[in-house]
């Protein structure tokens, strides 16, 4: 029986993205299903009901939902082109960092995209120390995961195309190749990656969709 | 060369002990070494976590690892023996996704609600019960979330299994877990703490326990 493999995503998610570029860089055909999280589908909650979330992975009708869960099964089912390291402390090292990217960066990216003033500057400040220690990592590399995009650099696509994005529409000056040369080198190398551009955020949509989400949030914060 | 194992943990702290479980449900020896939390933290904890300045931290060889969870994982990659996680990555994507559950939804409501002030608790018990209710269900009939035996999510489960009851006392409050509202996970607590291996790693209750009414008595001296 053939595999049967859907991945219920959004567009604008990194979360979702992430899971795209590891089916992608297996070579796993998968079905890909776009929910509208204004309105969403019969599936995604039936698939995902305890945080009713994009994304979920169903293989063989068996449902996986958290990104970063879904990565781990993904480099378990399929074992070619494997995304982890083979060596549990350097696969513990890939994991910290993950968990550093989901629990700091991208919680303080909602904090800077949301707040203002002084709070805002407060949320910069705590983002530019977090992508500093997160660039100390690609030091002495060509990519996170060594020789080769693996775990890492895929939970990190958010830096690629999404995180420039916030920024452009926020206005604000936190994220630049003179802050972050190192990081700014290691995505002129993934841009240059064929499915990495295939998992792209096209641009002027994204850019509309977060005006629209932070002023609908600064408008019901009134 | 023989292993050198190391944990940098604290007595009270549930992240610690969840360290201390996996290790010892490994058979693995360690050396234990009490780092002060409140007060100052030492130079060897800032050297070998320098991200989060936290326990846990797992030294093996030399080599610094922090993040119960992912120090957890590495427990199960580096000693074979008793396994923490299934070998069907379906039901290690399951017992991950729980694992993940606990961490990030049940403990931050918990302990939202156990430290709210009156007229918060309502809303915070409520947001709290319905992540105990979710993470009942996970139980499914089981008697430990692992199965027959004590896996991943009970490890990380472990201060609903311990901690949560004895902080029910402390403060008063019986509201969050209690036989009536979640008979299957109360039962649950009962079979975790009588496990031998979990038995092992679990701090002295009466200790715990005054540590937490002093706790509560400084709250209820600050309002």
């Amino acid at each position: 029986m053939a595999d049967q493999v859907k991945l219920f995503g959004m567009w604008a998610s990194p979360y979702s993205r992430r899971v795209e570029l590891a089916l992608k860089l297996k070579g796993i055909p998968y079905e890909y299903i776009e929910e509208d999280l204004s309105n969403k589908s019969c599936l995604l909650l039936k698939y995902n009901p305890v945080h009713q979330k994009i994304p979920v992975l169903v293989h063989n009708g068996k449902p996986v939902a958290e990104s970063l869960v879904i990565l781990e099964y993904i480099d378990e089912t399929w074992t070619n082109n494997p995304v982890l390291p083979q060596d549990p402390y350097d696969r513990a090292m890939a994991r910290f960092w993950a968990k550093f990217i989901d629990e700091k960066i991208l919680i303080t990216t909602r904090k800077v995209s949301l707040a203002s003033g002084k709070e805002q500057e407060q949320a910069i400040e705590e983002i530019t120390e977090q992508l500093k220690l997160l660039e100390n990592e690609l030091k002495g590399k060509e990519y996170f995961s060594g020789h080769n995009i693996g775990f890492l650099d895929i939970v990190a696509n958010f830096l690629v195309f999404w995180f420039g994005n916030v920024q452009e529409v926020l206005g604000i000056d936190m994220f630049s190749e003179e802050k972050f040369p190192v990081i700014f080198e290691w995505i002129q190398k993934l841009v240059k990656i064929d499915v990495v551009n295939e998992c792209r955020i096209p641009k002027e949509k994204h850019l509309d969709y977060i005006r629209t989400r932070v002023e609908a949030f600064k408008s019901s914060t009134k | 060369m023989s292993e050198e194992v190391k944990v940098l943990g604290n007595w009270g702290s549930c992240f610690s002990r969840r360290v201390e479980l996996a290790l010892k449900i490994k058979g693995v020896e360690y050396e234990y070494i009490e780092e002060d939390v409140y007060g100052n933290k030492s130079p060897l904890l800032l050297k070998y976590n320098p991200v989060h300045k936290k326990v846990p931290v797992l030294l093996h060889n030399g080599k610094p690892i922090a993040e119960s969870l992912v120090i957890i994982e590495y427990i199960e990659e580096t000693w074979k023996g008793t396994p923490i996680l299934p070998e069907d990555p379906y039901e290690k994507a399951m017992a991950r996704f729980w694992t993940k559950f606990v961490d990030e939804k049940c403990l931050p409501a918990l302990w939202r609600a156990v430290w709210s002030p009156e007229n918060e608790r309502e809303k915070a018990v409520e947001e709290a019960c319905k992540c105990l209710e979710t993470l009942q269900s996970a139980l499914n009939g089981k008697r430990f979330f692992g199965g027959d035996t004590v896996g991943l999510v009970d490890i990380a489960a472990n201060f609903i299994g311990f901690w949560l009851r004895i902080i029910q006392e402390a403060t008063g409050h019986g509201d969050l877990l209690s036989a009536e509202k979640f008979p299957t996970l109360f039962k649950w607590t009962d079979e975790f703490v009588s496990c031998s291996v979990v038995k092992q790693s679990l701090p002295p209750r009466d200790k715990l326990l005054a540590f937490f009414k002093a706790r509560v008595a400084e709250a209820n001296a600050s309002k």
